[in-house]
């Protein structure tokens, strides 16, 4: 283009982009480079390729600039300066110098004053071979330390929890495991103690560092100061395998690394996916391996004989699996046979389980809900993702503790408020995680939700806050002893009145999403979990078959579980762990783990991501969705699907919310890719619930989750069995003297269809009037109090 | 009469003028009663007689340069708040700890009420809603005169709601430490107010001014910059530059301690007098005790390189000190005469930096306790060649490039000026170099005898051999 | 059981509102805690975390950072030796061995009928009234042997007992801020410029 030429060629300044208003030019080691605004030294420099040692610095926590190993020099103007590369932004112009002679000089010597006091017991560490220190002590560092005075000492390694032990003299004290605690836990357990060069990190004498998230320490920890039990003295870094996969414990859907030695899983690492879980992950989902590697894995098929569950081949076990089928299907038609479960597999075990359920056994009666979610319509509202949560403006809960069951959720929530000054409103039946953080923390009792949002909306400052921006709303099963009726009428008024809120359902599950979006939910005129078992109950099941289910610890409704078990005639399991309720049926069919298996997953945004198959699965047992197509397959009917991927690409072919979820699409996007709502979902119809007046002499019960609980998860895994914290009834200290019971003692909880025994606990974060029981606790019964038909439950407490 | 034994340490000898210490001469200066009597709380009238701004171009234009260490001048540190964010804090740092340092303490105990009307004029001033005075925790008999103070002044009036009459109200809240050095610094003392571990902050990229107690614009002024102010909004502006030069007007409390004469707490005039008036003027310390000679001194506390007779001719003047390689810091100029063993007394001040290091950063945290370990070899005797010259290179590893020392005529030195640049945080580990490279660097022959006398020993009884006496 | 008494409890509150964040009266209730009890125990530690809102490991992390706060029982008379430069320079390693001698413990020792505790301590600012010491934070300049061995003889007596209040003790004034006249704290989360000042800074 000739300097005269200023009418441009159609298009041609088009194409030049505008100056970019939050780009910074600056240079590093000379070569000029464009940054953001506003950016770290030590992110601009590592975008242009020069990474910029580092030991404190992480990029999901506040810098503190304490290690000093990323010092450089910068230039902005006034010459060349020491500069905090990850404390200092970029600024205009600004000439960076990360390897000069100075800044050189700089990493050498803080290096090695790092090492100055480490004990370099590198081969028994087992960081070595993965160990920042190690790592950036090869190659920025004087190799050496002339450091010939005597080191600290102290007492090592020293348990600080239940899970992770502390070396205190590997510690180089960079404050990332104590920032980690404070900042994003909110778990300030863990501590600096003492000044100078006796500073160490310590919890106080008698509190351990008990956070639900204490593996994270261990993950970021740049030394081996920090270890993990379950991990410790398992594997060297270079012996291990991995793959990269989503954490299914959970519907949050975390991303991973699994990774193994010698067909064994041995840990997993929390990936950074920054629209989930920050490279966090919660120590349940963390050292849930044990579980896969348990003893207690089913690792052959068991028919029942006359002397009880027999192990036996899978062809006998299939045939045996058909013929019930069969019988049932001859006997009562394919209208009494169901199929409960399919939220602990991937999308690709649910979708095989829903074709063989719908479309080769032929039967309505399918569902993948335990009784402890909301109706599966709450999909079709205006769908919320983690993100949305994170940046609204307002953020409603009425949804049960994200601390004890979506804790990277809660995190995320957490994070919002505390940096980002969101408000949340939660409603909630009993105080928990999120309480201490809330704007507005209204307590209701059980089953006058509605009520409690209806005055919340009508408060001014709430709706004026409710209308100052974005308004999402976390909606889930608070208590397992009411009705979902309830939440569902207080959720619907809330969006009545805030048109503008989007939903993010709080279903608990693993995959309970992806399996009710690929069809594990009942047909036009089918039951659900519920249903099935009343049916079953009622003696109409003629085959009841459980993939991954265990009515007896799930169904928050025990008596009605246990009947429906001792009325269905035929029972087939298919199980990773035998179970109580395994354990009555007459075909058990071993299952494949995580780990063990590959294919995708749906987490409660909707979002599908993969999982990886890093081991070969226990024994002779077999994913979920080959067992359903070779049932099918006895059944005379070939699904067609020989892989995982025949599967996955039929998802994508054949169900209209996974349409563009492909194998291709997924493999070049590791934080997944959103499915669309279903669109044939049946919406929610307006509810509306009758909650009679409790007696004043009743407490109404609530019953939650712990993280830690009875499921096979923990209960598999050594390090995680005995964190469980048992099952108690708390009352509100005032109410412990009301009730003429004493704190500590054994009393008689009496509902309409029980009595339980347990231990009282006075506990101020139960509302007055309410009786807090945690659900499937070990030798728990609180189930056994719950009638599901009933809007709530009041219950009695009486002395032994 | 020069000396006061209710003020010991204080000597008021001579005639100069007085700014802060003009109450010492009564026994009960910390009273209301003596406080009104000598014009206690005028300053505070005048200035609530004039719209905040002026009183704060007053402060601007006496240039009180801060004297806790930095010399930053107090008017413009007010300056720097960002003008749209409130609300903004004061916390006063009465945290003195600086090794040789000592005049907060004495006006903190004989004239609090003077500190109090300090305060309340920069509150008044900058549009600081609410004051921390913070006192070091050794320092109970402080405690007590400023929080009789405040009691008093409260019941007068002075300090509350609607002040005077007027809508100008603040609260002062006393505030106390529990010993620690570090916290002497202005982000650490707000670190500790806050309740937490005294760890300085990292600055750049904030400084308190804009993001500082609670994250909000806070002024952290010493005891006797404060204290200068009741004197300034009475005298005026024109009578405080009158004394003392322009860079460095008005007075400075100095202490000079160690092996002179009569070692006291001095209030000076700024940027005029030198060292020499000071070591041997007939009104300060009058000469080097028993005639001995002068070796070496510390300018400008603990923190600061050394002199030698050399320097003696410079004046109390920040740039020309800091042009000749040191620093005034906080007022506190320690003596050696020659019977001084060298390393010796270096070790006494790097061990204070490595014990009061806070422990955060690297360089610091392991870099002092390194230095006085390899120090403290050596002043035993037990130490080698290779440990002089480490010696220097970990003190690069927290000071990386040319460190500040002075200029040595017999030793053929130049000066390096100050300032230094630092790997650490704050100063507080180059504080534990600067005594070891100073001695080093100007005496290095005492070292090299040390290790001399180490060799004649048998390798064998290193580690059993007691430390021969240290600094005497 | 060695919380704070109900005395100290009034008191701590009344100091915690005086702060715009409760955290900020962390030292000053550790020290009430340490006149209470002469050290600071474990259950005060909690105690002091209950009313400021933090968490133990976070008081003790705070407790620990400062000098001052002892976690054992120590001395009715903490006796604190300075052995920084100007005392050095003027004997104060002499002073030290001769009160080690005299006292019959080391530096860090306490004696066996538990009224003194011996320690080296940092610059005390009173460094031209070298050496000199503190008794329960109480100076005492120039201090020769002889002028040590009085001060310990006169503690032994309890003659200084007017002037010298046991460990934990430090100030016998307390601030007390009258309610009428209080200005009132200012939190962060106030809006806008205080009332006498101008909002926008004409500077």
């Amino acid at each position: 283009m000739t300097a005269t030429d200023n009418s441009p060629a159609p298009g041609a300044d088009s194409d030049a982009p505008p100056p970019d208003p939050n780009a910074v030019q600056v240079t590093v080691n000379g070569v000029p480079h464009t940054a953001r605004k506003g950016q770290l030294i030590i992110e601009a420099a590592a975008d242009a390729g020069q990474y910029i040692p580092r030991f404190c610095y992480h990029e999901r926590m506040t810098p503190v600039g304490k290690c000093r190993m990323c010092l450089v020099e910068a230039d902005g103007g006034r010459g060349p300066a020491v500069t905090v590369s990850c404390m200092v932004p970029v600024a205009p112009d600004m000439k960076i110098e990360t390897e000069s002679p100075m800044a050189k000089r700089m990493q050498e010597g803080v290096l090695e004053l790092l090492l100055a006091n480490h004990p370099l017991d590198c081969p028994v560490c087992d960081k070595g071979g993965e160990c920042p220190l190690q790592d950036q002590t090869m190659s920025h560092g004087p190799g050496e330390s002339r450091f010939v005075e005597e080191k600290r000492h102290y007492e090592k390694p020293i348990p600080i929890s239940d899970l992770v032990f502390l070396d205190r003299e590997r510690c180089i004290l960079c404050d990332r495991c104590t920032r980690f605690a404070d900042e994003v836990a909110g778990d300030a357990l863990i501590h600096f103690i003492g000044r100078g060069n006796s500073t160490q990190v310590m919890t106080f004498p008698d509190e351990p560092f008990a956070s639900y998230f204490s593996g994270n320490t261990v993950q970021i920890c740049p030394v081996g100061a920090l270890t993990a039990k379950p991990y410790r003295f398992k594997a060297r870094p270079w012996d291990l395998d991995e793959v990269e996969s989503t954490c299914t414990t959970c519907s949050v859907g975390c991303r991973t690394v699994v990774q193994s030695s010698r067909d064994q899983l041995l840990r997993y690492q929390g990936v950074d996916s920054d629209p989930v879980n920050w490279g966090w992950l919660c120590d349940r989902g963390r050292f849930g391996f044990e579980s896969v590697n348990s003893d207690h894995r089913l690792t052959e098929p068991l028919v029942r004989s006359a002397t009880g569950l027999v192990p036996t081949s899978w062809n006998a076990a299939l045939a045996a699996t058909v013929t019930l089928i069969e019988d049932a299907k001859a006997a009562a038609g394919p209208e009494s046979i169901a199929v409960i479960g399919g939220a602990r597999g991937t999308n690709e075990d649910a979708f095989a389980w829903a074709r063989l359920a719908h479309d080769v056994i032929d039967t309505p009666n399918v569902y993948s809900q335990m009784g402890d979610g909301l109706p599966v319509g709450i999909l079709g509202m205006p769908r919320a993702t983690i993100n949305d949560v994170a940046s609204a403006t307002t953020i409603v809960l009425l949804a049960p503790d994200l601390k004890e069951e979506l804790p990277i959720l809660y995190l995320r929530v957490r994070d919002a408020v505390e940096k980002r000054r969101a408000k949340v409103i939660e409603f909630t039946p009993k105080q928990g995680g999120v309480t201490r953080y809330a704007w507005k923390s209204i307590a209701y009792e059980p089953g006058t939700q509605v009520d409690a949002v209806s005055a919340a909306l009508a408060d001014p400052a709430i709706a004026a806050q409710l209308a100052s921006g974005s308004v999402a709303v976390v909606a889930g099963r608070a208590n397992l002893a009411e009705t979902s009726a309830a939440t569902v009428q207080a959720l619907q008024t809330l969006l009545a009145a805030v048109p503008q809120a989007t939903v993010l359902p709080a279903f608990r599950r693993g995959n309970v999403v992806g399996a009710l979006q690929v069809g594990m939910r009942p047909r036009s005129g089918g039951l659900d979990t519920r249903g099935t078992l009343q049916a079953a109950a009622d003696g109409k099941i003629e085959c009841l078959i459980l993939v991954g289910a265990d009515p007896l610890a799930d169904f928050p409704d025990s008596d009605l579980a246990r009947r429906a078990l001792f009325g269905a005639r035929r029972i087939i399991s298919v199980d990773t762990h035998l179970s109580a309720t395994s354990d009555r049926a007459d075909v058990v069919l071993p299952a494949a783990a995580f780990g063990e298996k590959s294919g995708t997953t749906t987490n409660l945004e909707g979002r599908v991501t993969t999982l990886g198959r890093k081991v070969t699965p226990a024994g002779t047992s077999r994913p979920d969705w080959m067992i359903a197509a070779a049932i099918a397959q006895g059944l005379g009917v070939d699904l067609g699907y020989r892989s995982v991927d025949d599967i996955t690409d039929a998802i994508a072919a054949m169900v209209a919310s996974y349409d563009g979820v492909t194998r291709e699409a997924l493999a070049s996007s590791p934080d997944g890719i959103m499915s669309h709502t279903p669109a044939s979902i049946d919406p929610i119809n307006p509810v509306s619930v009758e909650i009679g007046v409790r007696n004043s002499y009743d407490f109404r019960l609530v019953v939650s989750r712990k993280l830690y609980d009875a499921a096979v998860g923990t209960a598999t895994s050594p390090s995680m069995a005995h964190l469980a914290p048992g099952q108690s009834a708390h009352l509100h200290p005032l109410d412990v003297e009301r009730a003429g019971v004493v704190a500590g003692a054994e009393v008689k909880v009496i509902s309409p269809r029980a009595t339980a025994v347990m231990r009282i606990e006075a506990d101020p974060t139960v509302l007055r009037g309410t009786v807090w029981v945690p659900f499937n606790q070990p030798g728990g019964n609180v189930g056994d109090l719950i009638d599901c038909t009933a809007p709530v439950t009041d219950v009695r407490i009486e002395n032994l | 009469m020069s000396t006061y034994r209710w003020a010991a340490g204080y000597i008021d000898d001579g005639d100069r003028p007085k700014i802060v210490t003009s109450r010492f001469e009564y026994e009960d200066s910390y009273t209301l009663e003596r406080y009104h009597a000598t014009g206690g709380y005028d300053g505070l009238k005048r200035a609530l007689a004039k719209a905040p701004n002026e009183v704060h171009d007053e402060v601007r234009g006496a240039t009180i340069l801060g004297r806790g260490g930095a010399g930053f001048p107090a008017g413009t540190k007010w300056g720097l708040m960002p003008a749209d964010k409130y609300p903004r804090y004061l916390v006063v740092n009465g945290d003195e700890s600086e090794p040789g340092t000592y005049k907060d303490r004495l006006l903190m105990e004989r004239d609090p009420h003077q500190l109090i009307e300090g305060c309340l004029i920069a509150a008044y001033a900058a549009g600081l809603a609410q004051v921390f005075l913070y006192i070091r925790g050794e320092m109970p008999l402080a405690h007590e005169r400023v929080g009789q103070a405040l009691n008093e002044a409260y019941a007068a009036g002075y300090i509350g709601k609607n002040i005077l009459g007027t809508n100008f109200s603040v609260d002062i809240v006393l505030h106390w430490g529990a010993g620690a050095y570090v916290v002497g610094e202005e982000t650490a003392l707000i670190e500790s107010l806050e309740g937490k571990r005294g760890e300085p902050r990292l600055k750049p990229p904030f400084f308190p001014a804009a993001i500082g107690l609670y994250g909000q614009p806070t002024i952290v002024n010493n005891v006797e910059t404060l204290s200068n102010l009741p004197w300034l909004l009475v005298n005026g502006m024109e009578a405080y530059t009158a004394i003392g030069t322009q860079t460095s007007p008005g007075t400075r409390m100095v202490a000079v301690s160690g092996h002179v004469n009569r070692p006291g707490v001095y209030e000076i005039i700024n940027g005029t007098t030198t060292f020499r008036d000071l070591f041997y003027g007939e009104e300060f310390c009058q000469g080097i005790r028993n005639g001995n000679e002068l070796k070496a001194f510390v300018p400008g506390g603990g923190s600061a390189p050394w002199f030698t007779p050399d320097q003696l001719d410079l004046p109390f003047e920040g740039r020309l000190v800091g042009a000749a390689g040191s620093m005034l810091g906080s007022g506190a100029i320690m003596v050696m005469d020659h019977t001084t063993d060298i390393p010796a007394a270096a070790l006494t001040l790097t061990r204070f930096y490595a014990h009061e290091s806070c422990g955060q950063c690297t360089p610091c945290r392991e870099g002092g306790t390194w230095l006085e370990r390899v120090l403290a070899r050596v002043v035993a005797g037990n130490g080698t060649p290779a440990d002089l010259d480490q010696l220097m290179e970990i003190g690069e590893s927290i000071c990386p490039g040319d460190f500040p020392h002075a200029a040595n005529e017999a030793l053929g030195l130049a000066a390096t000026p100050f300032p230094y640049k630092m790997t650490t945080i704050c100063f507080v580990g180059p504080s534990a170099y600067a005594p070891v490279h100073s001695a080093l660097t100007l005496f290095r022959s005492e070292f090299e005898a040390k290790i001399t006398r180490r060799n004649s020993i048998p390798v064998a009884a290193i580690h059993s051999t007691p430390a021969p006496a240290g600094a005497h | 059981m060695a919380r704070l008494n109900d005395d100290n409890v009034r008191l701590a509150q009344e100091i915690i509102g005086r702060y715009p964040r409760p955290r900020s009266a962390t030292i000053p209730l550790l020290h009430l805690a340490q006149e209470q009890e002469g050290y600071l125990t474990q259950d005060a530690i909690k105690h002091v975390a209950e009313l400021v809102g933090a968490t133990s490991a976070e008081v003790l992390g705070t407790a620990t950072f400062y000098e001052m706060f002892k976690f054992e029982p120590v001395g009715k008379y903490l006796i604190n030796i300075c052995g920084t430069m100007s005392c050095a320079l003027m004997g104060a390693e002499e002073l030290m061995h001769h009160a080690e001698e005299r006292l019959g413990v080391k530096a860090g020792g306490t004696t066996s009928d538990g009224l003194f505790t011996l320690e080296h301590a940092e610059c005390q600012a009173a460094c031209t009234e070298a050496p000199c010491l503190q008794v329960n934070y109480r100076h005492a300049f120039r201090v020769t042997n002889a002028d040590l061995d009085t001060l310990i003889d006169d503690l032994r007596a309890g003659t200084l007992d007017g002037e010298i209040p046991a460990h934990g003790t430090l100030a016998r004034v307390r601030q007390s801020i009258p309610a009428d006249k209080a200005a009132g704290v200012v939190t962060p989360e106030q809006v806008g410029a205080p009332a006498w000042f101008p909002a926008k800074d004409p500077s």
